[in-house]
């Protein structure tokens, strides 16, 4: 990044525009299917900008001399330089700015909680609409694709070091495309038989759709990444292995977090009771919402009620996927209110617009069957807020005597996740935390195993696709000087 | 894609196949199984490895045909090759000295018994089998089981081969007899598994069964095949697929798995109706391929 200007460099600016008048350009909203429409299909909600509308939003940044949206972006995007782009019309060369820090451009485009990241710090948000700089992200990745010869990109000469990455998800595909840019033979294991991880048995297509996916592999696959499914480490093969008999020099470990948490109440065992993993997995890996036309079905709730316990994007999706089921009453439980709900803004919005109900300050006690050990509903508690607790949101606190009952067709359980420990307990060496997850330093992304590197969520616990990005672009760097030096630990 | 380099029908509706899969042979313990999906809109259905080939990376499964996945699977061939194949998944058997061992095999789960109980034999143990099935035909691997047995047992429902009666008669015979059994392993369906756990629960005998719960990725992330044992949630994928059988809840298990009946059903109808088309296209990877084209799955 470059070092901040007092004034915004006037001359060198390609748009027009005052700040005056760019200050009162109106912020372009996201065409987008309609609830009534989008709440029957699986097809994105997101419609995308045009040309037009993309060069009118981005003719709306500032240009601030203290890029703000650059410094609160895990990966660094440099969003000033783009978006000017954009504004002349290079939409390639802009495509290639982004690329500079980000190999998933379509991905980020459509899931990062820009709210948290470069929209949340920018100045035109403190007055108006933030600069829409998700959107802009993702008209340029979907200009790119259609665009662009894959067959043409240009290959970094070999180094001749060979990296096994562990697991295709966000911060795999990041240290992917980072090292094999750099010229390393780069190979991805992935368990399951499509790569993506989380986005793609946990995203739904109507918030990114599977084509999207699969176009960022094949740009990736083009680039020279190469991909093994059915593959997974600590069962077909180990860390160990790797190392030491198919001549691997580094191992970076992305495997995500895993494995689903139950709530540990009564009546989880009914049928329709579902783990978030297991009901979106059916849905998005294994579609199926296309059943009979897939094979794997789905448990019948069309006109019945289903409710969602948590309130985190997982949650939402599980909730919204629902609906599209044909859900009759759709409804998310969650037992804090809607202020500490870690949901991003825009999945909150997108689901009250199609009808999804949220009972907040709530929580269930224990599920309810048909005596056939079918779930036929949920005994719930009320909650009030109490002072915030360790994640520093208010504490939801029961309230005596509030229980009530609700009838319930299908209950999915989206209250987190916890670490697989597959890998942590086949390979030897490797440190692990009190509650499983890998121990990596915040920066290298070293494990306490030499030539083994970890990010994402198998090191800090469940988060967002842009921040195990951001592990995974760290654990690149880190891997590159690894392998391009003493290799010292 | 794996290839299927070997296929022979064991019995009517049971099949055998060795598969070129040299990063599971290579790692494969008895007890342990693979998940498989034979084409683009297909399920993953987890199948024990009967056996494993390292020096030529092969493993071997066995696989009734029962519903609509495990019949198109049935009706491939040498040759033909299956989309994905994962694993080796699960714990292991735990093999070691007991003593006298009793491995019982109800229908296809004699293919899934046999490599522990030769895992058990050559662990120096003392091996007794006991097959179950149907009817003569349906009776398998009896020369395997054979050759890692100190004894074999037969039986078959309606006494067409060897002795009329279920496996859980013999068992009864044994345990009447006075013989000192240190271990049982039982793998079939669900109620001979759950009669064996009665008969010994009284006994003291320490019983091990394998379970056979819907699942879909394998790896303990989804928790689809969860069972209860003693009471908690455990999941088959990671935590199993064997269990102390005292310790589990069958009930919740039948009711589990008795989950997509109706779309099992359905999907089966529909192979029934297009057997022939369906088996032919599950060998190009696709099914109803042409309806899939442009709605960008």
């Amino acid at each position: 990044m470059t070092e901040p200007t007092k004034q915004p460099p006037k001359q060198a600016s390609l748009n027009p525009l005052s700040l005056k008048e760019r200050m009162k350009l109106p912020h372009q909203h996201m065409p987008e299917q309609s609830p009534l429409e989008r709440a029957t299909n699986f097809t994105e909600v997101n419609l995308g900008y045009s040309e037009e509308l993309a060069r009118q939003e981005a003719q709306r940044c500032l240009e601030c001399p203290k890029a703000t949206c650059t410094i609160d972006c895990p990966v660094g995007v440099k969003v000033k330089e783009f978006v000017q782009l954009i504004v002349a019309g290079d939409f390639m060369g802009a495509a290639a700015k982004i690329r500079e820090d980000n190999v998933l451009p379509a991905i980020t485009g459509r899931v990062c909680p820009q709210e948290d990241h470069c929209e949340g710090g920018c100045l035109m948000g403190k007055k108006v609409a933030p600069l829409g700089i998700g959107y802009l992200e993702r008209f340029v990745a979907d200009y790119e694709q259609g665009h662009l010869d894959i067959s043409k990109l240009p290959k970094a000469p070999p180094t001749g070091k060979k990296v096994a990455i562990v697991g295709s998800g966000p911060s795999g595909l990041t240290a992917a495309g980072d090292l094999v840019q750099q010229g390393h033979q780069v190979h991805v294991f992935e368990a399951l038989h499509t790569p993506g991880g989380v986005l793609v048995y946990g995203i739904p297509e109507f918030r990114l759709p599977k084509q999207i996916i699969r176009e960022q592999i094949d740009y990736m696959r083009a680039m020279g990444v190469e991909f093994e499914t059915n593959v997974v480490v600590g069962r077909t093969v180990t860390i160990n292995e790797l190392l030491e008999e198919e001549g691997y020099d580094a191992v970076f470990i992305g495997t995500g977090a895993g494995a689903p948490q139950f709530m540990g109440i009564p009546g989880e065992h009914f049928n329709g009771v579902y783990s978030a993993n297991e009901f979106l997995t059916r849905i998005n890996l294994m579609h199926a919402y296309e059943f009979p036309k897939y094979d794997e079905p789905m448990v019948d709730f069309r006109g019945k009620n289903v409710a969602v316990i948590g309130g985190g994007n997982t949650a939402l999706d599980a909730i919204r996927s629902a609906r599209r089921l044909g859900a009759g009453k759709a409804f998310i439980l969650y037992r804090r209110s809607e202020a500490e709900m870690p949901a991003r803004i825009e999945e909150v919005k997108h689901a009250k617009q199609e009808g999804i109900e949220f009972q907040v300050l709530a929580a269930p006690l224990e599920f309810l069957d048909d005596g056939k050990g079918w779930l036929a509903g949920a005994r719930c508690q009320r909650m009030e807020l109490g002072e915030p607790d360790a994640s520093g949101r208010r504490r939801p606190i029961p309230i005596e005597g509030s229980e009530y009952e609700i009838p319930l067709a299908v209950a999915v359980i989206a209250i987190g996740t916890t670490a697989n420990p597959i890998v942590q307990t086949t390979t030897p060496g490797l440190a692990t935390t009190k509650k499983g997850y890998i121990q990596a330093d915040e920066t290298t992304q070293k494990t306490s195993r030499k030539g083994v590197f970890a990010g994402g969520d198998i090191v800090t616990g469940a988060a967002t696709v842009i921040l195990a990005m951001g592990a995974g672009r760290r654990a690149a760097k880190s891997i590159h000087e690894y392998l391009t030096t003493s290799g010292e630990w | 894609m794996f290839k299927i380099l070997h296929a022979e029908f064991l019995a009517p509706g049971i099949k055998r196949f060795v598969i070129e899969a040299p990063r599971i042979a290579h790692k494969q313990k008895p007890g342990q199984f693979v998940i498989l999906r034979l084409y683009e809109q297909g399920e993953r259905i987890p199948i024990t490895i009967e056996h494993s080939d390292p020096e030529r990376g092969t493993i071997r499964i066995v696989v009734q045909s029962a519903g609509k996945t495990t019949n198109l699977l049935n009706s491939l061939n040498a040759g033909d090759s299956i989309l994905d194949v994962v694993g080796p998944l699960g714990k292991p058997s735990e093999i070691k000295e007991f003593g006298t061992v009793v491995v019982m095999g109800g229908g296809v789960g004699t293919a899934m018994a046999y490599p522990t109980a030769a895992a058990l034999k050559q662990a120096g143990n003392r091996v007794i089998s006991i097959v179950g099935a149907r009817n003569k035909e349906l009776v398998i691997l009896e020369k395997e089981l054979r050759e890692v047995s100190d004894a074999l047992m037969i039986t078959t429902d309606d006494g067409t081969y060897a002795d009329k009666g279920f496996v859980t008669d013999k068992l009864r015979q044994l345990i009447e007899n006075g013989t000192r059994i240190d271990l049982v392993l039982a793998i079939g369906p669900i109620p001979m598994m759950r009669a064996v756990a009665e008969m010994t629960r009284k006994e003291h005998i320490r019983t091990i069964v394998s379970l056979n719960p819907i699942m879909i990725d394998g790896t303990g992330m989804c928790g689809g095949c969860r069972v209860l044992i003693d009471g908690k949630s455990e999941f088959a994928c990671v935590d199993g697929p064997e269990f102390d059988a005292h310790r589990v809840d069958f009930a919740v298990l039948v009711q589990r798995n008795s989950m997509y009946r109706a779309a099992e059903q359905k999907s089966m109808e529909e192979f029934q109706r297009e057997t022939d088309s369906q088996v032919k296209s599950v060998r190009t990877g696709q099914i109803g391929a042409c309806a899939l084209q442009g709605d960008g799955q």
